[in-house]
């Protein structure tokens, strides 16, 4: 079922190693969000549901452009709308929300279902939902908040960076519909390059705290921003420094699966070792069971 | 004919455990292995192979948290009907300090009631572990009632819900060992009656009071 199963890097639940990436190069893929060109077009929003034919119920008219008004199972991207003070000014905040794929995807990370999400060779994070399982750990560990499950037929959606074009040389479908070039899709490097170059424009037109969003607590990721107001993050509604975190990373982790299957051994031995020295209790019945060796206080 | 309270038959054997007990014990066990072994599947991708014991990884996350509210809700009345018999006293003190002793059979004990205080300590440990099992896993029922509660708190619980159950695995180990060791408990729980040799020689006291003072 997985698409380009002879391109996958990282494997959900897999105990020993992830199956082999059997061709020798596929270059890192990346999207880059550049906020500063985004106008609010939402073409991206309409070309996902496109291409993944995807239908959003109609919804109701909630005093903003935003529509609708978070990413669910039907709605892989959302343009969200913001009105805030930064400097003293109104700044009108338009962002695109969608998965990150991340580096060290969270989701990957708490999946219990062998499979049911991986990551492949070119980056992109991936949920075969065939395997999946609907625990919902994947949303629990994500620090983005992105995976939604449905709960018609029990199995959680993302954006797949439209990864069933990408294997065949196709840019992902928002990025085909973006009229101002707000999204770009090439090599993680070319899209650095660019971001770089991007950034020198913005500092030299005033917006002297624009910045690259690639957050290195989740080894950087392949959809990145550049962010018009990068000092402050958070008014975008991403976090400022985020990790899968050391409760996820425990959780989940080799070490306490170690420590729970110890601990059953533990208990398996503990009792064999002592019936081996000390053998059953049993009523002594010479004595009708009347209590002798008293223990004494 | 009543046989919820403990008192002898005729054939000179003792009701130990009535029909309520035996029958609730049994399907709290059941039910434990259940969440046992399907949250292992969950737990660790080393046991996922279990998950095709429950139908497949879906169903098993479905039925999961079902039994979980099945355990809670067999358990605590089952629990509140013990509770005097479980009620710590001094005695226990000299129980637990002389346990090592006495699981090398090296002590008896003159004036243990019907539970002893490891029994004592089994039954207070599984009061609130299988409370927080109950209330972590509610954080974590998925599609009804995770969403309810943030992620930050989901981690937390999720972690909580591991740890306890772990906790929990040792109880239950402990307790199908003791059980296996103390010759004559499992038939107590299975066919509900023992003894008098068993319960003069394990739960003095209680046979003292079943049989109105007499050793």
């Amino acid at each position: 079922m997985a698409l380009d199963s002879q391109d996958i890097r990282l494997r959900s639940a897999t105990t020993v190693e992830s199956p082999p990436s059997a061709r020798s190069f596929r270059p890192e893929v990346a999207k880059l969000i550049d906020i500063s060109r985004c106008i609010g077009c939402k073409a991206c929003q309409a070309a996902c549901m496109e291409w993944n034919d995807l239908r959003e119920e109609v919804g109701t008219f909630q005093g903003t452009y935003q529509n609708p008004l978070d990413l669910s199972d039907q709605s892989w991207t959302v343009m969200k709308f913001d009105e805030t003070v930064i400097d003293g000014s109104l700044a009108w905040l338009i962002f695109k929300d969608g998965c990150m794929h991340c580096t060290d995807p969270g989701c990957l990370k708490a999946c219990p279902s062998p499979g049911a999400v991986v990551q492949y060779a070119n980056g992109i994070v991936d949920f075969q939902q065939d395997a999946c399982i609907g625990c919902g750990y994947c949303i629990t560990g994500c620090p983005f908040d992105i995976p939604r499950l449905r709960k018609q037929d029990g199995r959680v959606y993302k954006c797949t960076l439209c990864s069933d074009r990408v294997s065949v040389g196709l840019e992902p479908a928002c990025i085909k519909s973006c009229p101002t070039q707000a999204l770009t899709f090439g090599s993680k490097a070319e899209m650095k390059e660019l971001a770089a170059h991007r950034l020198v424009d913005l500092h030299e037109r005033g917006l002297g705290k624009a910045a690259v969003y690639d957050p290195p607590g989740v080894g950087g990721t392949h959809v990145f921003y550049v962010l018009p107001h990068g000092d402050r993050p958070e008014a975008y509604g991403l976090p400022r420094d985020p990790s899968i975190g050391p409760v996820v990373t425990f959780w989940r982790s080799g070490v306490a699966r170690a420590l729970g299957v110890a601990t059953m051994f533990g208990v398996l031995v503990a009792g064999i070792l002592h019936y081996m020295r000390y053998g059953p209790l049993e009523v002594p019945e010479e004595t009708d069971g009347k209590t002798g060796k008293e223990a004494q206080p | 004919m009543n046989r919820d309270e403990d008192f002898i038959l005729p054939d000179g054997k003792i009701v130990r455990h009535g029909n309520y007990e035996r029958i609730v014990h049994w399907l709290v066990a059941i039910t434990f292995l259940f969440l046992f072994f399907s949250g292992l599947a969950l737990f660790s991708p080393f046991f996922f192979w279990l998950s095709a014991l429950f139908g497949g990884g879906q169903f098993m996350r479905m039925l999961h948290p079902i039994a979980g509210v099945l355990l809670a809700w067999l358990f605590y009345p089952y629990a509140w009907r013990l509770r005097k018999d479980n009620a710590w006293s001094a005695v226990d003190a000299k129980w637990v300090e002389h346990s090592v002793a006495y699981m090398e059979k090296r002590v008896e004990f003159h004036d243990t009631g019907k539970y002893n205080a490891g029994q004592k300590m089994m039954y207070w440990s599984m009061v609130p572990i299988i409370a927080v099992l109950f209330v972590t896993g509610i954080t974590m029922w998925q599609p009804w009632f995770a969403g309810s509660f943030p992620a930050s708190l989901r981690r937390v619980t999720s972690l909580l819900h591991a740890v306890a159950a772990f906790v929990m695995f040792i109880g239950i180990g402990i307790h199908w060992y003791a059980a296996y060791w103390t010759r004559g408990s499992i038939r107590a729980m299975v066919r509900g009656t023992v003894t008098k040799n068993w319960a003069r020689y394990h739960h003095p006291a209680w046979f003292r009071q079943i049989t109105g003072g007499k050793d």
